[in-house]
């Protein structure tokens, strides 16, 4: 049982609220915000940076609690603190996944956040497919939840192709930019009629390949480094202290497997409950709105492979069932078996480097992340894993070395391996 | 010819690690010239410094150079010096120098790292964090005032070893404290360290891979300390010949990033080497903060207003009459106040206790008889602090009184109508909020927040310079340092890093007390606003004597605070004030004092399973004081006089009892640990309706957990999964056929919550444990992925599991044999809640204080509930726990998801407990546990909106109750008071 809560009111909506979420994937959430904004809703992502963040988190959140937290209601807090928005007329917004992970709390949290900062008043709207909480002025349908889809899976491709294409273009920012013109073509097409059909996505996604395979690109190997964790702090450069940017000056190609991957996990269900119980139906839910995301991601590797030039995504079933004798498929708060299951996808990619991203004191992660790496290495010895911690308290250096060190393991493998060949 | 050319070309190696720097300069795989020195946070200096040294040697001569270690990075790229990682050059050096080696491990300034060389090298450094290092050394040769040499030389005297906290240098330092107030031996402490150091290795870098074969130890303190390498050779077990320490093995790093520079490119003359690490120009990422005072105007106006808060002084030399004596013996320093009877100060000593308490109150008692030359009487006395009980079975002194009720007597002495007191001192910070002239709550800092007076002290002695001067040096800084508000652990990095970046001594040390005054704030008070601490706040302890603290305080909460003049001494002089309500004294005689002598000796206790180590001391009257104890068996008072109703003890007699049964289908192993605890009777009655022989794995010990810290993955996990290992270990050691452990989701569904999940640990720890166990297969571990809200479900997918090992089992034995697990389940539940209605009303029959110790199952167990709840039937408390209560109360509304079984609980019975005057409610945490960053709040605000108070225990590997004990009495105290 739970508090009331300073429900998103039709009227809220009517009244032109201005809804902030925070950013995570830059891409993906630009897709997201206009397809919102579509529908009536006036959105806004924040981008803010820099030590006051989670300065502000912790002063208002218990500050044990994980690292993403801190800084998502932090920004928030921050935002509002800013003057740049009335506060009564500013609404925000959270994503929801349930589940026995503390995630689950992050907007209890901010609730209680906002009334100890003296914004209780400022309405939080629970952004979950589940529908754990109601509101009147936000609803989803099943047209919006579509289009959202493709906003995902155009977000995954373009991040996928600029992280393959960026450390080897020639016209230094090329990769970049077309990704941002992409980004603006489908944002305005997306809301669009017709804008969210599978012809159109194909054909789409046919072109954005065909451009970014002419990107002239330098023909050298590169240190191929993969990054999986929990999923705030492997996305966000402000959770991560700017991972990738770190990672690519040092040399090296990124490799972070996509949200859609997350999306499929989520309803990907591997337990038979009762018949007719209420989890037999919301499984059927479920398979279904798997078997969906499964023809989409279908498509898009169909594409990819057609075109030839770029690693396509494994398909879901595959990453699956790598999990067989590692961990079980039951592992599902948090990234859950996902996580697992990506760094032994990246290993079989070529990809043998990882990077394992989670806030200090994870607690799913002590399990699927730092629990299974040495399953991991037992199956594949040459696997080079480094866990980093992230934290309001953690220094750079520190995060820093430990890179460093993985870096440095890369680069003699690599140069044992070239010396194996050529001998 | 190019080939010769190229070899003869001398390499250097510069190796800058957190506190010191080394050199080496080779020739091939000869070494010329190797230097080590601390660098005391002037790294760049003190390398140009060394470098100087080398004009002799390397002249105009070319070199190639690399620089290496944590502190290295930013030097290295501003002036464009190769760099590499250290723990990278040392395998590589290894490998070329020691090709034998199995194993490195190295342990530097701040980071420890080990090198596994066999199948597969695997180079691994500590997490963020973890304090097992040189800086630790430093930071308990500070507590033990000693120097690092001199601790060492201690520790190869010690007899026996103390079990200190591992996990951190805060969390040892808890226990290392009172240890020592309680007089315990330097030399046996000393040793402890080293010992827990060598833990701290094991279970944070080993992760399920043994460290055994030719092992190197390498880097500063394993190189200076003997008593170290003892400990490691010791515990792990290592023949002589497997044990090396090798004579270079400070300048590992060195002389690897000599040999890394030997394949570099670019060649220097040493002058050119030395200009460009001179002139290259580290960016500053610091961060920084507004200067605590404009100017010098600004301070003396605050300076003034803060001295009219003063106490009126007596004369000790002319004062004719009787006196009060109060001591305040805390734990880093010892405070006494002389009060005459008319409250007038007559004498004050504030000191560190340098580790030995006793001493020094002897020495000042003595001082005090001397100067008033039986012109003054001492007609009551009274002690407070860490060291209480010693201090008063050693002087006679007349009364104990818990240190917070010490303090708000003081607080109140000085503003009658304070709302709000907060006390830092060097180990802990205190918050006391009044409400109509009673205390209302207490916060008080955990252990792992304790960022406080003797971090700032052990960082200004490492800075060479006395806390005083240091904190002098802060009140006119420039641009303070923003340093944030986490643990002592982290903020030493922070602070190493702001040095890197080129801050003053005079930045830091402003940073620091805005630091301390954040974590005040943020950590232990948790206020949003100044409005929530009320109009008077009072700040006291010796911390608040550092102006900077006490001008960030004020700055924080925007508003002014009263600092008494006497802010070190309020302890001390709340005591005496205590004591003024007796009338004679039975303190020590000048007679009685110059005759007294102190001795102590370690023994351990064998009333009970606890085996408690214990320090007893003799005095020269013969009087004894035993320390250590859980309870009073222990203190030599034999059994306690009456038996109170403890639900802990209830749950683990029956719980012990329920293994046994004919072994018909084999024996099955059941781990006493994590979610065991909650449904033991469930598994224990299938496994038996089904023919099987259950056996368990008994309550834990330090052992237990000693047995398998070898496994484990993620230092940072709590303390409850990581002793799962030392149990799983244990049952395979008994020989059972498999040891069962399920993966559950979700635990039962008790009504009135949003769900009923398990925590991630307890719902999937059995994964990490397959995972990382070695010696478990699919055999002998069975940990199949199950749903207990339902019987069939149940049934059908353990007896999938169970077939798989042991045969099929027919689908209607299984479902009844779930359902008679399913009926002991409830009974014991039932049992339980009748246990606990039963010793509420033995309690209020016999007028005792109930108190409900809320925490998890598995808190029960004797070795991660440290026997708190023996602790607390010893203060008169009848002991309920949360499951058998909760049912008395329905669920309270709460601002979170309340969706876990067990916390479910504890908001029941939390608001259960508001609903009690007789009842008081202690949280029982366990470190790492963050789920109840979330609870903790909550249960706080269900229990603060009736008016009850709310005390919190937080628990780790911790084994020392001192702080515990406090935690208790302070709450008596106030319920006494009240």
């Amino acid at each position: 049982m739970q508090k009331t809560y300073q429900p998103f009111t039709a009227e809220m909506k009517a009244a032109g609220y201005t809804i902030l979420i925070p950013n995570m994937l830059p891409t993906h959430f630009r897709l997201l915000i206009r397809i919102f904004e579509h529908y009536g809703y006036n959105m806004e992502l924040l981008t803010s940076s820099g030590p006051e963040i989670s300065e502000t988190g912790l002063k208002y959140v218990h500050n044990d609690t994980c690292y993403p937290a801190i800084l998502v209601i932090g920004q928030f807090i921050h935002a509002i603190q800013s003057g740049k928005y009335d506060p009564h007329k500013v609404a925000l917004m959270l994503f929801q996944t349930g589940g026995g992970c503390r995630a689950s709390n992050y907007i209890s949290l901010l609730r209680k956040a906002l009334e100890k900062a003296g914004y209780g008043y400022v309405p939080v709207i629970s952004f979950s497919f589940a529908g754990i909480e109601k509101h009147s002025g936000f609803k989803l349908s099943i047209p919006m939840i579509y289009r959202m889809l493709y906003a995902v899976i155009y977000g995954d491709l373009l991040m996928s192709l600029v992280n393959q294409v960026r450390p080897y273009e020639v016209n230094k920012g090329e990769s970049e930019e077309l990704a941002e013109r992409w980004t603006i073509r489908l944002t305005d097409e997306l809301v669009q009629k017709h804008g969210a059909q599978g012809r159109r996505a194909q054909r789409n996604i046919a072109m954005i390949l065909m451009d970014f395979a002419r990107i002239r690109r330098r023909d050298e190997k590169r240190l191929k480094v993969g990054v999986v964790g929990e999923i705030y702090v492997k996305y966000s450069p402000l959770g991560n202290n700017n991972l990738e940017e770190f990672l690519l000056g040092e040399g090296a190609e990124v490799v972070i497997p996509g949200l859609l991957d997350f999306c499929m996990y989520s309803v990907y269900s591997v337990s038979r409950p009762r018949r007719f119980s209420m989890r037999w139906f919301l499984s059927h839910f479920n398979g279904l709105a798997y078997r969906l995301l499964r023809s989409k991601q279908d498509m898009l590797i169909r594409l990819m492979r057609e075109e030839g030039t770029f690693d396509p995504p494994t398909p879901f079933d595959h990453t699956v069932s790598l999990t067989k004798g590692v961990i079980g498929l039951g592992v599902k708060m948090g990234e859950g078996w996902l996580l697992t299951a990506e760094m032994l996808e990246l290993y079989e990619k070529g990809v043998h480097n990882i990077v394992c991203t989670q806030p200090f004191g994870c607690l799913p992660n002590h399990i699927c992340g730092k629990g299974m790496m040495k399953p991991i290495k037992d199956i594949h010895p040459d696997i080079n894993i480094v866990a980093i911690d992230y934290d309001a308290g953690a220094t750079r250096v520190n995060q820093v070395n430990r890179l460093k060190l993985m870096l440095a393991n890369a680069r003699l493998n690599e140069r044992n391996a070239t010396d194996a060949q050529s001998a | 010819m190019e080939q010769t050319r190229q070899q003869s070309i001398r390499s250097l190696g510069i190796d800058i690690g957190s506190t010191t720097v080394k050199i080496a300069l080779m020739e091939g795989d000869r070494v010329l010239y190797e230097r080590y020195e601390r660098h005391y946070s002037q790294a760049r200096q003190k390398i140009l410094e060394l470098l100087t040294e080398l004009d002799g040697i390397a002249g105009d001569s070319l070199l190639r150079a690399a620089v290496s270690g944590s502190a290295g990075i930013g030097l290295a790229e501003a002036a464009n010096l190769p760099f590499q990682q250290e723990v990278f050059v040392v395998g590589e050096l290894v490998r070329a120098m020691e090709p034998d080696t199995r194993v490195v491990v190295e342990l530097g300034g701040e980071d420890a790292k080990i090198i596994f060389f066999d199948g597969g090298m695997d180079e691994r450094m500590n997490g963020s964090c973890a304090g097992g290092t040189g800086a630790f050394i430093d930071q308990m040769a500070t507590l033990l005032d000693v120097d690092v040499a001199e601790l060492d030389r201690l520790s190869l005297q010690s007899t026996r070893i103390y079990p200190i906290a591992s996990r951190c240098g805060v969390f040892a330092k808890t226990d290392i404290q009172p240890l020592l107030n309680q007089g315990a031996r330097k030399e046996d402490v000393a040793m402890s360290i080293f010992q827990a150091i060598v833990n701290q290795t094991i279970a944070g870098l080993a992760q399920g891979r043994k460290i055994e074969g030719k092992v190197l130890f390498l880097g500063g303190p394993l190189y200076y300390c003997q008593g170290l390498r003892i400990r490691f050779r010791e515990t792990l077990k290592l023949s002589d010949e497997n044990a090396i320490f090798p004579e270079w093995g400070r300048f590992a790093v060195a002389r690897g990033a000599a040999m890394y520079a030997a394949r570099t490119e670019e060649t220097f003359t040493l002058s050119a080497l030395k200009e460009r690490l001179a002139t290259a120009k580290v960016a500053s990422g610091a961060q920084t903060l507004p200067p605590l005072f404009e100017n010098e105007a600004e301070y003396k106006q605050f300076a003034a207003r803060h001295a009219r808060a003063s106490v009126p002084r007596g004369d000790l030399e002319s004062y004719r009459g009787g006196a009060y004596l109060g001591i305040d013996c805390g734990s880093t320093t010892t405070k006494l106040a002389l009060v005459s009877e008319n409250k007038e100060l007559l004498y004050t000593y504030y000191a560190s206790n340098n580790g030995d308490p006793v001493d020094i109150v002897r020495r000042e008692l003595g001082e005090i008889y001397r100067r008033t030359d039986g012109r003054v009487r001492i007609l009551g006395s009274a002690v407070t602090g860490y060291g209480e009980e010693l201090i008063r079975h050693a002087f006679h002194v007349d009364i104990g009184i818990v240190e917070t009720i010490a303090h708000f007597t003081a607080a109140r002495h000085f503003c009658p109508d304070v709302d709000f007191i907060l006390d830092i001192g060097g180990q802990d910070i205190k918050c006391f909020r009044i409400r109509n002239g009673a205390i209302d709550g207490i916060m008080l800092n955990e252990a792992c927040s304790s960022g406080c007076g003797s971090f700032i002290e052990t960082f200004a002695r490492s800075m060479n310079m006395g806390v005083a001067e240091f904190a002098r040096k802060g009140l006119f800084a420039h641009a303070p340092v923003n340093l944030g508000s986490r643990c002592t652990v982290f903020m030493n990095s922070s602070v190493k890093q702001a040095q890197r970046d080129g801050a003053t001594v005079e930045d830091i040390s402003a940073g620091l007390s805005v630091s301390v005054v954040k974590n005040a704030v943020y950590k232990v008070i948790r206020a949003g606003s100044a409005d929530e601490l009320g109009q008077n706040v009072v700040v006291q302890g010796g911390t608040f004597h550092n102006d900077a603290i006490l001008r960030a305080f004020e700055r924080e909460l925007g508003r002014d605070v009263v600092r008494p003049d006497i802010a070190g001494l309020m302890g001390a002089y709340g005591a005496a004030l205590c004591a003024m309500r007796l009338k004679e004294s039975t303190i020590l005689s000048p007679q009685e004092l110059a005759a007294f002598s102190h001795t102590s000796r370690p023994a351990v206790c064998k009333g009970c399973e606890n085996h408690c180590k214990l320090t007893i001391n003799t005095f020269a009257d013969g009087g004894k004081y035993v320390s250590g104890n859980r309870c009073e068996r222990g203190a030599g008072r034999g059994a306690a006089a009456e038996e109170l109703p403890n639900l802990y003890k209830f749950k683990r007699e029956a719980l012990l009892k329920m293994g046994g049964g004919e072994a018909k289908r084999g024996r099955i192993g059941l781990p006493l640990a994590l979610g065991m605890y909650e449904l033991l009777p469930l598994w224990a009655g299938i496994f038996r309706a089904l023919g099987f022989e259950v056996v368990l794995s008994g309550m834990s010990d330090r052992a237990t957990y000693e047995a398998g810290q070898f496994s484990i993955p993620s230092d940072t996990a709590c303390y409850p999964a990581k002793i799962m290992h030392g149990h799983v270990a244990h049952l395979l050691e008994k020989g059972v056929d498999a040891v069962f452990y399920p993966c559950l989701t979700q635990n039962f569904d008790e009504g009135g919550a949003d769900n009923h999940f398990n925590c991630p640990v307890v719902a999937y720890y059995s994964e990490l444990l397959r995972g990382n166990m070695p010696e478990l297969t699919d055999e002998n571990f069975l940990y199949p992925h199950l749903d207990i809200c339902d019987e069939k479900t149940l049934a059908s997918g353990l007896g999938a599991a169970l077939g798989k090992r042991f045969g099929p089992i027919p689908g209607r034995e299984m479902r009844a044999a779930v359902r008679k697990g399913m009926a002991d389940y409830q009974a014991y539940m039932a049992s339980v809640r009748a246990e606990g209605e039963r010793a509420l009303a033995w309690a209020r029959e016999h007028g005792k204080r109930v108190m409900v110790l809320a925490g998890r199952p598995y808190h029960i167990d004797a070795e991660i509930g440290h026997g708190i709840d023996q602790l607390a039937t010893s203060l008169g408390f009848v002991v309920a726990s949360e499951d058998s209560v909760y049912h008395l109360a329905k669920t309270p509304a709460v601002h979170v998801l309340n969706q876990w079984t067990y916390h479910a609980r504890l908001y029941r019975a939390a608001a259960f407990v508001a609903t009690q005057p007789d009842v008081e409610f202690v949280q029982l945490v366990s470190f790492g546990c963050g789920v109840d960053a979330i609870t903790t709040d909550e249960a706080r605000s269900i229990l603060e909106r009736a008016g009850k108070y709310y005390t919190q225990i937080k628990i780790d590997e911790i084994a020392n109750l001192g702080a515990v004990k406090i935690r208790l009495r302070s709450l008596l105290g106030a319920l006494e008071m009240k």
